[in-house]
């Protein structure tokens, strides 16, 4: 038996195996513990309470709480598997202790794991009738009803077992039978039912809109270990629920007193976990501190498993019946109206306490030196209305102090939803105004004081929720004890007793005294500071009364214990001017640590609003939690989204003879499109040259397949088509095709391609790789929103074509050969025509005269199946012609020698059709989407930025895209700036066909600048740069042809 | 028909190897050159009842309805005037779309041309069939539809994601959920598919 550890005449032990010993490690000590342990019950039973220091002030500090809301004990839980994550931040309290589990104290502050975590995770999307959160009594009370009625059920809850608060306490029963007993035997007969499911080990972190809650499922206690492939460590389950029932408990609040951050001050309700979940006792000599009944079933429970607790301090001033029973069975001596104002720890204390009682040695009686700073001895007095110590402070050896400041009902998930909460003056707490639609608040989450109020808020959430969503079933309210508990004294902020500032803490004394309020706030008797401070009588000279009523000075009354913040922080903020509570929070950082203020934030509003006397803590504001409730990683909220599976790849049926060619891939929205295909030792510049030499001389080939492509039908699709391109669509003739341009309604260019007219009443619009989706979207708004009346249908056909553009000189011999039905003389096949052609190898298809280059081009349209055989076809074809692939990057540089514009690209939603060179294509007769911006002065500018060609002067710097251009001369220095910039390239590459660098720009008043020598920077230096016409190769036409 | 190739070709052993029969299996395999038709009218139409009459099957009639036989020729609603039909007991065939078309183009005296729209559409999404006890479960990694019996009954389809990638999803029958992407996500969907039937292989083996 080790040193904390009871036996099981003194502990029911629900949660731990006694038979399933196992060993952790923490910070290199082996610790014996049972399956069902955490880390922290384990460190307990191992006879310690300390954990690693504060994050700032590096205090010693110990567990302080049971469960999420531990604010001190992280560890860094070591790798355990290979590509497994070493998890930081973690509190001690919800670490399950699994054979071989190996971990460290952190300060404060963790790392990410730097080598990854490669484990799986997943997530999954859940529908349910009803879903509960929290399988306490409450929580399992309302699964039993709801579920009953075959209503489709979903219970989460964050622990390993089901019972919430139930396994903390013993002795206490429902329906008759042990509490403990009921719980798991009624989750036992659920389980069976079909639509019902309950989850342990699954946080509900996030709640939303339309009941959309989000829960983290931990998969096992040994997470690290996978049980297979394929089996996540942790799933993020998103579940929909048309009804919520929150049954998510209460966490204790510490209280706010001198040294009140040492190891050995607990939780009481943790202190009482630890007895009877664990079976571990926290101390060996134990004081008892409260504001109201709850301290007395754990006085009880110590007292019946032998442990000595001779003393509760309660800070009501007379005891009620439970207090008055409890102390009466146990002998222990009731403190009343009174409160505990400081510790101390030392090492003469340490040995007096642990020489009696065996606390602070180990278990073979070495002197353990690993609880530095623990609890030795409380001081306590009386207290004033106030909260002030008004009388004689005594002092009593302990080794643990177990405090109770009341509850805080657990609201995140109902705030998140912004539902709203108003304090409860007889409870001290906030509860919940209204639940939020479609949802019910039940338990200690709601207020209630007794397990029989809980079961029956449970019970009739359950029933009501079911029958909400239609299904129905007798009602059953399990029964159990609801004996309404005394009343309730809280004490926001107890002040250090006269004449010391903080026991034990002589170093602390004087605190940081840079508070602009503290001469003035600290005299007349009261704890208040603030707006009336000038009124209050007199700044005393009295030096005594300064040092009793300094709160400037309580820098060891802690309220944010991960944080660090002291009473002395909060009113340094209030000297700053800060009133309402979301600005202290904000100036001190209470509440925004890992814990998220759990067991600090309604202690923070309660300290302000005593330092500012008012009435309750509310009168401060309230606090709005956000997700997560607890800390995720971001691992599991990944999921499967990273390595392959991070974002859809787009693949055209070719695409496997790309891969197989060794194309290097370009991401064009999804799509992998080939950027190059390097040869052995090319780098891109060489592969693109060779690539665009091939398509001037001989002849390339491109998969043109991503290509937007729309198919219209309708006997007014000529007219749609003349509304929706800047120039005329009606009177197209059959069999051909006509490039055109797409507006905005503020006459900006959005889109541009070629469509062809395949009957009298069919289009086939082809669109840019980008902006497929976007222009289809955009037909149908203006069909269904403008022209309803129009006959007119749109359907998009990307996928059913694969394209393969064949272009350069000899790309007519190749399609000469493909295609040996259809005669592809200049003279039979024009320009932008089209043909139906069955290919020689079977294949129907559809060839097009387009262009993109200049060159003698065709474009060649196969049902997708057969693209990799067109494709496979046009090769073969063009091998005597020494054919050769090429990708985005050729066909970006070939159709900027020829000056044609890519959308996007060259423009940025500032260009018109005319800025860009393309007035040709501008209809003046027809009405069009955008017409009317044109008449705006300002789109009739003569000086708006143009599009034009440039060229390095040296004819060798290739100028970088996105550069600025400025006028020749512009001085460029800092005291010269700001330098006036005239447009920017927008395109820059180097040509084969030319023999030089060249690019393309936007520029102020451009076509009227042709032959201005301007300037653009290039690594670091000025460049001269010509502005010249778009158009560097074949101005012409004459190559179109063949 | 060695020159066609489907989308998730190349993915078919990949795909036989992930899958698992009996409880709690689930399998995995593409439903390779179905004929499918992108059908553009507005139902109640005379040119619905012409599309309807030349197809042999009626259009259905709102958001998650499918009609006609899952073993043969269905059709999906897409949109209030746009459905895709499926027949997954052939294979596609040049001007697939040419005969109900037709219909639309009715020049016979007293017939007269129709709005509408009818399309070959059999290359533009691949059909991917999911079957077994899981096959649900695997899907629910990623569907954000509640896929349970009686809100998804059999028959039934939506538009919707699966994972990142758009698509429809059709419960042909009790056990078996059609899956249809766009072709070019096939092998993408493929890879998440396997990936997420990862876990019901093992607990399996």
């Amino acid at each position: 038996m080790t040193a904390g550890r009871v036996g099981p005449d003194c502990s029911p032990g629900h949660g731990i195996d006694r038979t399933a010993p196992i060993t952790v490690t923490v910070d290199g000590r082996p610790m014996a513990a049972f399956a069902g342990d955490t880390v922290a019950s384990a460190h307990i039973a191992s006879g310690r309470l300390s954990c690693g220091p504060s994050l700032y002030l590096s205090r010693p500090r110990g567990i302080v709480a049971a469960g999420v809301e531990e604010p001190n004990a992280l560890l860094t839980v070591d790798a355990r598997t290979p590509g497994g994550p070493s998890e930081s931040m973690l509190p001690a309290t919800t670490v399950e202790a699994v054979e071989g589990l190996s971990a460290r104290w952190l300060q404060g502050m963790g790392v990410l794991d730097p080598l990854g975590d490669d484990a799986y995770y997943d997530r999954k999307y859940v529908h349910t009738d009803v879903l509960i959160v929290g399988a306490g009594p409450a929580g399992i009370a309302a699964a039993r009803e709801a579920a009953k009625t075959g209503a489709r059920t979903v219970l989460v809850d964050e622990q390993s077992m089901p019972g919430g608060s139930l396994l903390s306490g013993r002795g206490e029963t429902v329906d008759g039978v042990d509490a403990v007993a009921w719980a798991r035997t009624a989750l036992e007969r659920l389980t069976g039912q079909p639509d019902f499911a309950y989850m342990h080990r699954t946080t509900a972190i996030g709640s939303y809109d339309a009941n959309y809650v989000v829960a983290v499922e931990r998969r096992a206690a040994d997470v690290d270990t996978p049980a297979a492939p394929g089996v996540p460590r942790e799933r993020v389950w998103h579940i929909r629920a048309k009804r919520v029932i929150l049954a998510t408990g209460a966490h204790e609040r510490p209280l706010v007193f001198a040294d009140n951050d040492r190891p050995g001050v607990m939780l009481a309700g943790a202190v009482r976990t630890y007895l009877n979940r664990y079976a571990v006792a926290a101390g060996k000599n134990i004081i008892l501190a409260t504001t109201d009944d709850s301290v007395y079933g754990l006085l009880e429970d110590l007292h019946s498993a032998g442990i000595a607790v001779p003393l509760v301090v309660d800070s009501r001033p007379e005891p009620s019946a439970r207090a008055r029973a409890a102390l009466e069975a146990t002998g222990a001596r009731g403190a009343f109206g009174a409160a505990v104002v400081g510790t101390s720890a030392g090492a003469d204390a340490s040995t007096e306490v642990g020489t009696s009682e065996g606390v602070g040695t180990s278990a073979d009686g070495q002197a353990d030196a690993g609880d530095e700073g623990r609890v030795t001895a409380v001081s306590f007095a009386p207290v004033d209305e106030f909260g002030r110590p008004s009388g004689d402070v005594e002092t009593a050896a302990a080794d643990t102090l177990a405090v109770s400041g009341g509850h805080s009902p657990v609201l995140h998930l109902h705030t998140q939803r912004q539902g709203r909460v108003h304090w409860d003056e007889s409870l001290a707490a906030f509860v919940p105004e209204a639940p939020v639609a479609g949802q019910a608040v039940v338990g200690s989450a709601n207020g209630a004081v007794s397990l029989g109020v809980a079961l029956e808020q449970g019970a009739h959430a359950g029933h009501s929720a079911a029958a909400e969503t239609g299904a129905r079933g007798p009602l059953v309210v399990p029964t159990a004890s609801a004996v309404a508990p005394g009343p309730v004294r809280p004490l926001w902020l107890i002040a250090a007793p006269h004449g010391s500032a903080a026991p034990g803490s002589p170093d602390r004394d004087g605190g940081p005294g840079e508070s602009d309020l503290g001469e003035s706030a600290a005299s007349d008797g009261r704890s208040g500071v603030g707006d009336s401070r000038d009124d209050r009588p007199g700044t005393s000279d009295d030096e005594d009364d300064d040092a009793a009523f300094a709160p400037e000075r309580w820098s060891t009354h802690f309220v944010d214990l991960q944080r660090d913040q002291t009473v002395a922080d909060v009113l340094r903020a209030i000297g700053a001017g800060m009133r309402s509570v979301e600005h202290i929070k904000r100036y001190t950082s209470i509440s925004t640590a890992g814990d998220q203020g759990k067991t600090s934030s309604v202690n923070a509003m309660g300290v302000i609003a005593s330092l500012l006397e008012d009435a309750d803590p509310a009168s401060v504001g309230t606090s709005t939690n956000r997700p997560p409730y607890t800390p995720v990683a971001f691992a599991a909220l990944a999921g499967r989204r990273r390595g392959e599976l991070y974002e859809p790849a787009r693949v055209t049926n070719i695409h496997p003879w790309h891969v197989a060619h060794g194309a290097e891939f370009e991401d064009v929205g999804q799509w992998k499109r080939p950027r190059y295909f390097p040869r052995t030792d090319e780098d891109m510049d060489a592969a693109v040259l060779r690539e665009c030499a091939a398509v001037r001389t001989t002849v390339g080939f491109q998969d043109v397949s991503t290509l937007g492509k729309i198919e219209i039908r309708g006997t007014d699709a000529p007219e749609f088509l003349n509304r929706i391109y800047t120039n005329g669509f009606a009177k197209l003739p059959v069999g051909r095709g006509r490039y055109g341009l797409m507006c905005g309604a503020d006459g900006m260019l959005f889109d541009d391609g070629v469509t062809m007219r395949l009957a009298e009443d069919r289009f086939l619009m082809t669109t840019t790789t980008g902006g497929a989706a976007g222009v289809l979207d955009w037909l149908e708004e203006w069909h269904q929103t403008e022209w309803p009346h129009m006959d007119v249908f749109f359907t998009s056909v990307t996928e059913q074509w694969n394209t393969i553009a064949v272009a350069g000189p000899r790309s007519r011999d190749v399609v000469a050969k493909i295609a040996p039905d259809i005669d592809v003389s200049n003279e039979a096949f024009g320009f932008m025509e089209f043909r139906e052609a069955q290919l020689s190898n079977g294949i129907p298809a559809r060839i097009c005269r387009i262009s993109f280059s200049g060159e003698l081009a065709f474009e060649v349209n196969v049902s997708a199946f057969y693209g990799l055989a067109a494709w496979e076809l046009v090769a073969e074809a063009g091998e005597e012609f020494d054919i050769t692939p090429y990708g985005t990057e050729t066909m970006h540089v070939l159709r900027a020698e020829k000056g044609l514009v890519i959308i996007g690209q060259d423009t940025d939603g500032t260009v018109t059709p005319h800025d860009a060179g393309m007035g040709w294509a501008v209809s003046r007769l027809k009405d069009f989407i955008g017409k009317r911006s044109f008449q705006r002065a300002d789109t009739v500018r003569p000086d708006r930025k143009h599009f034009v060609g440039v060229l390095p002067v040296d004819g060798v710097t290739r100028l970088d895209e996105g550069a600025q251009l400025i006028a020749a001369g512009t001085p460029v220095t800092p005291e010269a700036g700001p330098v006036p910039m005239i447009g920017h390239v927008t395109s820059s590459y180097v040509s084969a066909e030319l023999g030089r660098p060249f690019g393309l720009a936007l520029v102020e008043n451009g076509f009227n600048r042709m032959g201005e020598i301007v300037q653009s920077p290039v690594d670091g230096t000025l460049v001269d740069v010509e502005i010249t016409s778009s158009v560097f190769i074949d101005p012409e036409g004459k190559r179109r042809d063949g | 028909m060695h020159l066609r190739r489907s989308p998730a070709h190349g993915a078919a052993a990949e795909m036989a190897a992930a899958s698992v029969a009996g409880p709690p299996g689930v399998m995995l395999r593409e439903i390779a050159f179905a004929p499918q038709l992108g059908v553009r009218t507005v139902p109640g139409s005379a040119s619905a009842s012409r599309i309807e009459r030349a197809l042999g099957v009626s259009l259905p009639s709102s958001v998650g309805e499918t009609t006609g036989d899952p073993d043969a020729l269905h059709c999906v609603w897409i949109s209030p005037d746009e459905f895709l039909t499926i027949d997954v007991s052939r294979t596609q065939e040049h001007g697939e779309a040419g005969a109900v078309a037709a219909a639309l183009d009715d020049d016979r005296p007293g017939a007269g041309r129709v709005p509408g729209q009818v399309v070959d559409l059999s290359g533009n999404r691949a059909i991917l069939e999911l079957t077994g006890p899981s096959a649900r479960a695997v899907l629910e990694k990623g569907c954000h539809v509640d896929l349970h019996p009686r809100a998804f009954p059999v028959g039934h389809a939506v538009s919707t994601l699966v994972g990142p990638v758009p698509m429809i999803v059709h419960r042909s029958h009790g056990e078996t959920f059609r899956l249809l992407p766009r072709s070019s996500f096939a092998q993408y969907t493929v890879r998440w598919l396997i990936d997420a039937m990862l876990e019901f292989r093992t607990i399996r083996a």
